[in-house]
């Protein structure tokens, strides 16, 4: 038993830059598929693709190679269209994650200059919260006359408390800690200690909470367009698609269904993982900063 | 001369410091020993401006003690736990730029190798760390030093090291006070021992 525990002991520094270098690794295999599916649906628009031509010859055709993710009930391309509606996804994705991330920062920020800021930051936060979270999109996105806008706005407004709080905290730990009590004693002014101690410690929470917030806006654009509150129908969009594809489902024809729904699955899921990893890579402790 | 008169202060219903007074002339080493939870920590930041006291007054060489932009401190406070003194995202170079250039003679005397700078507080030892914490205070408008347990996580030898180090500094006219449970370190140490008593400062002895 000793002997195990000292062979642990005598092992573990000679493991962790393994460790770390196996996740860093990690890391940048994830930011690779991630930068590779940003440059795929970037390029969509200007691929030889064209979602809305109709082809009433080849209706509900299944997979060939010709159409490799067979073509809808109308005749339309099913893989031009899942390229085409995972670019809108992704706008989507990227601006409501944006304006959630800037509201989440601004106020954790404000919520630093006073206990009373603190405390009205607070209570938002927890109200935000407390709300349900699918009703409060719902909402948003109606009131804002739904469309593409819609869903940005209902994103954005319902996303943010959770990075508040978490960016909320880390400042207060940063603003409480010894060394920015001597960084001041040593005379430097609150906006040094802003730019050198609070900045370095916010960074990483702000890029992490933005990836991390992005898989949440598309599954939410995804399921408002699905019940008709989304990306206006004539635009290709996954929960359009989806939403289609429940008559199509009935008639056989799994590929209208299943290809657009693996694509969401990809794009949500290769984001969700490279925010897990940039996450651990921006802990001090965990990974290395 | 640094001068604390009347310095009260509580922590819920615990008196901690009840009207103490203390007096630290330049170039002297005073020792403050006392067991956990007697105040010495309170005195020492309170004594470097990180603590406002609930009363008295402290002047350092005629001046109220304070700091702002631009403005560092001349009593500067060495913390107990000198990892959370220190930010884990800093490289050791930056660390000890805190306050600006750090001294040159300091880093020698505390045997503070060039090769740190590009390492992070995570990759140095505890005594390390508390050899760079100690180093960046030392700046040319410091006139006094309060090194609280600073020597704790040290071994017997960087222990004596590091009070030869102050000891030089000592003698370039630093006032500096020791904080410590071990009596008889400061007994060879310091040029007077203090210790807390009720709230006010006694010469401390073997009891």
């Amino acid at each position: 038993m000793t002997e195990t525990i000292m062979q642990q002991c005598a092992g573990a520094p000679q493991d962790m830059p393994v460790r770390r270098g196996a996740a860093r690794r990690q890391l940048v295999r994830r930011g690779a598929v991630v930068a590779g599916i940003l440059a795929l649906v970037t390029a969509a628009p200007f691929l030889p693709l064209d979602p809305l031509h109709l082809n009433p010859a080849a209706r509900g055709l299944g997979p060939s190679l010709a159409a490799p993710f067979g073509t809808d009930l109308l005749g339309r391309d099913v893989l031009a269209r899942t390229l085409t509606a995972l670019a809108v996804s992704a706008q989507v994705g990227l601006a409501a994650a944006a304006i959630s991330t800037l509201i989440a920062v601004t106020l954790a920020l404000a919520a630093t200059f006073s206990r009373l800021a603190e405390r009205a930051v607070g209570v938002l936060t927890e109200l935000a919260l407390g709300l349900p979270h699918f009703v409060l999109v719902l909402m948003v996105a109606y009131a804002a006359g739904g469309g593409m806008s819609g869903v940005i706005l209902g994103v954005a407004l319902t996303h943010w408390p959770r990075l508040c709080r978490v960016l909320r905290h880390e400042a207060q730990t940063v603003a409480a800690a010894d060394y920015v009590r001597i960084s001041r004693a040593l005379g430097r002014s609150r906006f040094w200690v802003a730019r050198y101690h609070l900045a370095p410690h916010l960074l990483p929470q702000v890029v992490v909470g933005f990836v991390l917030i992005f898989p949440h806006a598309i599954l939410h654009e995804a399921g408002l367009s699905f019940i008709g509150l989304g990306i206006e129908p004539h635009l290709p969009s996954i929960g359009v698609m989806l939403a289609d594809s429940l008559r199509g489902l009935m008639a056989g024809h799994w590929w209208v269904a299943v290809f657009p729904g693996l694509g969401l699955v990809f794009l949500a899921l290769s984001f969700e993982v490279f925010g897990e990893s940039l996450r651990r890579a921006a802990d001090p402790v965990d990974g290395g900063a | 001369m640094l001068k604390a008169t009347a310095i009260t202060h509580r922590f819920g219903a615990v008196k901690v410091l009840d009207h103490a007074d203390l007096f630290l002339a330049p170039g002297q080493i005073a020792g403050l020993v006392g067991p956990s939870g007697t105040g010495k920590s309170t005195l020492g930041r309170i004594l470097a401006g990180h603590l406002a006291p609930l009363s008295g007054h402290i002047e350092a060489d005629g001046a109220p003690v304070g700091f702002g932009p631009g403005r560092p401190c001349p009593v500067q406070y060495a913390p107990q736990a000198s990892e959370l003194s220190i930010d884990p995202r800093w490289r050791v170079g930056r660390i000890l730029e805190n306050g600006g250039a750090p001294d040159q003679g300091m880093l020698e005397a505390l045997g503070i190798r060039p090769e740190w700078r590009d390492r992070f507080p995570r990759e140095l030892s505890g005594g390390e760390l508390a050899r760079v914490s100690l180093a960046r205070l030392v700046l040319p408008t410091t006139r006094y030093l309060i090194c609280d347990e600073i020597t704790a996580p040290l071994d017997a030898l960087s222990a004596e090291d590091m009070m030869t180090a102050l000891r030089a500094l000592a003698r370039r006219g630093m006032g500096i006070l020791v904080i410590s449970h071990n009596y008889g370190f400061l007994r060879r140490h310091a040029d007077l021992v203090m210790q807390l008593q009720h709230g006010k400062f006694a010469p401390a002895g073997i009891a």
